[in-house]
């Protein structure tokens, strides 16, 4: 049986077709066959092979079975099994993770019965979940998986204050879903204010009075909930389930705040309720490097080439991923949110972009790995490459992130689902 | 011509360019190195005064004679010069060839850019910066309205695109009309008014287009049109109208020439092919729609965006009507957008078809011009027709090639330092240098805020300070 052989569209849209005999740069091995067979033994070779485990291994091998990585190292030193369908690549890297974006949810035409990411008819919906609403099949997820994503976290989007769940999914439509519930998405700040005249909130002091209100009736549901009389327990709430599971710290809000102002808000909230946060976008997180710092939260930051334009993210820099690393707060960089064009960005080149502005290479590469994975909770499964992990991987005909780089090939449990040069 | 594509080595992070000393004067008015009648700016008087104290306030405002020494020159129309000399003076190119036979005149100012790469200034046919708007919702033709008259040149915008080796512009309105209005050509120079900045032909005229769309973003509800049949017949209706108001305004009795109609004069100028049109279009029907309305009325035209070029190669090559790609990271967005491809730049090129990109600027950021044509060159596309994309093919796009787009002795001193291969992510643009001045320095810590980005980097700038002295 072939796994996301249903994946492969042989639509000309996305491809770089016309010109595919110019680049030449076709994987021999990749291009002979389609997907592998679960079961099939694979070995992936990469002059470098960036486990995110350790250093790169240079002439490495990573061998497959069943979906599973079982052996990274040294070609000279890993036993490949005589019967494995060998791949061959520049450089290896894990399947890359863009930590947060709204792929699948709002799909790439931009009207409205493919935007599916935002539901403003009330500012508080934590009970709304991604996993209902999103496409595995969206061309986005296919263009993306192009270029090395093999894992998104996507879900209801910045633009009210409590939009909704998210989830992690990878980007095979036979993979299944990491967490059905990964976080809340919270936004503060302008974006996060209701439009029209007399709706809540309104403010920035109003946005997170309410913010502040929920939680304490989700702290009110979880003590009642704990009666040990069934009879005074309250009647089963799905908004108050949902807000019980993050002040009991089940589930972490995800808040989007670009402003310094909404970022220590945002810190501020979560001491008070003792709950996790993981800061969204953060666009000033450069200006509070030791408050974020001492309260231990993660960033999952705005793309690196997001639009800084006049608004809320005009104070963006190119090295804020650089700057928070330095400073040990742990950083993975995502797509985000688009409105108009592009409908998707691509994690591979704001990571890239980042490689430029003050991280290495295997620092950036971090980002949309294995710290991607840490802060999205899914690391014991993706993010790397080492024995018992998913067979994830990307593969590239050079340095991932130069722009002239082609992303080469592309693995999701095993089974190779892209292999036409991006 | 054709022109071998260099070895670039590993990213070049060596020692910083060295500050030639004409660096104080740090502003370009409109007549550059000319007095400025009229100027009101605040500090105006305050720099004559100066001027008159400070021998080198005076001296420093006139365009150095400068010789950047022993880079990669990349010239565009000629060969990559591996070690290379680029002598300026008077805001103009005075030289270009490999240092070892290249003279350094007496007095100039040696720029050593070893291990760096010289290309022309970037040509960006298609911005929004600045804060402009054309023509607003009330009729969907209104070619009297200027962009001009609505640009800040404060806006950070500005200091962005300086950031990203930009130097010459079309800033145009957007695309919500069928004709928005007119276009206007500017040179980046460090200057604080919008006569500043234009481009302007031997007379002293602004230089400008005249912005049109097609497809959904120009319908709406009436007076607008609601299809693009009809978005074709207004136009077609309003072209007419001009050649009949050309065609009274050749009449030998004055007496009997119409009343001047600043909407009519603008299409008529389209007609007599002294204003190039500047077409947004995205699907390929409605390309080859302004194929035929162009074969009608015989403007001269460009196509911007043309997501669905790919698809219709051979028409355009046929037509010989040239090409302004945006680049974007994803398909759709829109409807129309929904086939655009990474590979028209290659498709065009096997096509023959003339190519240049374009920013979009906000919707691509300026600061990252070159990724445009590296993304291209990804999918395809040669080096040399990337490279040529950015600059000279625009320069045409724009009739400014005779001024702008290469570097050739007699046109302006408009010239990028790179740090290395123009289409590696790693390379960083240095300098940028507008008609013999430096507009853009990134170890200058002010521009390098808005290279980076950073906290105050989205404020429009301060007045420049002009020839007060130096600002470091």
């Amino acid at each position: 049986m072939l796994r996301g052989a249903d994946q492969m569209s042989d639509r000309p849209l996305f491809t770089i077709r016309p010109v595919a005999a110019a680049l030449a740069v076709a994987l021999v091995a990749l291009a002979a066959g389609p997907a592998t067979a679960a079961g099939e033994t694979l070995a992936i070779r990469g002059r470098i092979i960036h486990t995110m485990a350790g250093d790169p291994i240079p002439d490495g091998v990573v061998v497959v079975t069943d979906g599973r990585i079982v052996a990274v190292g040294p070609a000279a030193t890993v036993a490949v099994p005589a019967d494995a369908r060998v791949l061959e690549a520049a450089v290896v890297t894990p399947g890359l993770i863009d930590a947060h974006c709204v792929v699948g949810l709002s799909g790439y035409l931009n009207q409205d019965e493919d935007q599916d990411q935002l539901d403003a008819s009330e500012p508080v919906q934590p009970e709304l979940r991604a996993l209902d609403a999103y496409n595995s099949r969206e061309r986005l997820v296919e263009w993306v998986r192009g270029f090395g994503v093999t894992t998104l976290h996507t879900g209801h989007a910045p633009g009210t204050l409590v939009s909704g769940q998210t989830m992690v999914v990878k980007t095979a439509a036979t993979a299944g879903v990491l967490k059905p519930t990964a976080m809340v998405a919270v936004t503060l700040g302008d974006a996060g204010r209701a439009q029209g005249e007399k709706k809540a909130p309104g403010t920035r002091a109003k946005s997170v009075a309410m913010l502040r209100t929920e939680l304490a009736k989700g702290v009110e549901y979880r003590r009642k909930q704990a009666d040990p009389d069934p009879e005074k327990r309250p009647a089963p709430d799905l908004r108050l389930e949902a807000l019980a599971r993050i002040v009991a710290g089940e589930w972490p809000l995800l808040v989007t705040a670009d402003r310094a102002t909404d970022i220590e808000a945002a810190l501020r909230v979560a001491e008070e309720f003792g709950i996790r946060i993981v800061l969204d976008s953060a666009a000033e997180s450069h200006l509070l490097v030791d408050r974020i710092r001492a309260a231990g939260v993660p960033v999952i930051l705005h793309p690196t080439m997001k639009r800084a334009g006049s608004g809320e993210t005009e104070n963006a820099s190119f090295e804020t991923a650089a700057t928070l690393r330095k400073a040990g707060i742990p950083v993975a960089l995502q797509s985000g949110y688009e409105s108009y064009v592009p409908k998707t960005r691509v994690v591979l080149f704001e990571a890239g972009v980042a490689s430029a502005n003050g991280l290495t290479i295997p620092e950036a590469l971090a980002t949309i790995t294995i710290d991607a994975a840490r802060i999205l909770g899914v690391a014991d499964r993706i993010g790397s490459l080492e024995p018992g992990k998913d067979a994830d991987l990307a593969l590239f005909d050079g340095d991932p992130f130069e722009y002239t780089t082609h992303c080469t090939g592309v693995v999701i449990d095993g089974a190779v689902v892209a292999n036409e040069p991006r | 011509m054709p022109a071998m594509w260099p070895r670039f080595e590993a990213p070049s992070h060596g020692p910083t360019l060295s500050e030639p000393s004409a660096a104080p004067c740090r502003s370009a008015g409109g007549a550059v190195g000319s007095p400025r009648p009229g100027n009101s700016h605040p500090f105006a008087g305050l720099a004559i005064a100066l001027a008159s104290l400070v021998p080198w306030a005076a001296a420093a405002c006139a365009e150095p004679t400068v010789a950047f020494v022993g880079g990669m020159v990349m010239p565009v129309t000629s060969p990559p010069i591996p070690a290379g000399t680029v002598v300026v003076a008077g805001g103009r190119i005075i030289a270009v060839g490999p240092a070892a036979t290249t003279a350094v005149p007496e007095g100039a100012e040696r720029i050593d850019v070893t291990g760096k790469v010289l290309i022309p200034g970037l040509v960006d046919t298609h911005s929004h910066i600045g804060g402009g708007s054309g023509g607003d919702s009330s009729g969907p033709v209104q070619p009297d309205v200027r962009i001009l008259d609505s640009i800040n040149p404060r806006d950070a915008g500005f200091r962005k695109a300086r950031a990203g080796g930009l130097t010459t512009l079309n800033i145009m309105p957007g695309s919500g009309l069928l004709v928005s209005g007119q276009t206007v050509y500017v040179k980046l120079r460090r200057a604080d008014t919008m006569e500043g900045l234009l481009q302007r032909d031997a007379a002293g005229n602004a230089l400008v287009g005249l912005k049109m769309a097609n497809g959904t973003n120009s319908q709406r509800d009436p007076p607008f049109p609601g299809t693009r049949g009809k978005s074709a017949a207004i136009v077609r209706q309003k072209f007419t109208a001009a050649r009949e108001y050309q065609r009274k305004l050749a009449d030998a009795d004055v007496t009997k020439r119409p009343a001047r109609d600043l909407e009519l004069e603008s299409l008529v100028e389209c007609l007599e092919g002294r204003r190039i049109v500047h077409h947004h279009t995205h699907r390929a029907d409605d390309i080859l729609t302004v194929l035929r309305l162009r074969e009608e009325f015989g403007f001269r035209v460009v196509l911007h965006h043309v997501s669905e070029a790919w698809k219709v190669p051979g028409d355009l090559a046929r037509a010989g009507v040239p090409c302004s790609v945006i680049v974007i990271d994803s398909p759709g967005g829109k409807i129309e957008a929904m086939d655009m491809s990474l590979a028209t730049g290659a498709v065009l090129e096997a096509a023959g078809v003339p190519c240049a990109f374009h920013t979009d600027d906000p919707v691509t950021d300026s600061r990252l011009f070159l990724r445009s044509a590296a993304l291209a060159v990804r999918a395809g596309m040669s080096r040399e027709k990337a490279l040529e994309a950015l600059t000279i093919a625009g320069a045409r796009m724009l009739d400014l090639d005779a001024r702008v787009g290469s570097l050739e002795p007699g046109k302006d001193a408009d010239l990028v330092i790179l740090s290395g291969d123009p289409f590696s992510v790693r390379t960083k643009v240095l300098q940028t240098w507008v008609e013999g001045r430096k507009v853009f320095d990134r170890d200058d810590p002010e521009d390098r805020l808005f290279a980076v980005g950073g906290y105050g980097a989205g404020r429009d700038q301060e007045a420049e300070m002009c020839c007060a002295g130096p600002t470091k």
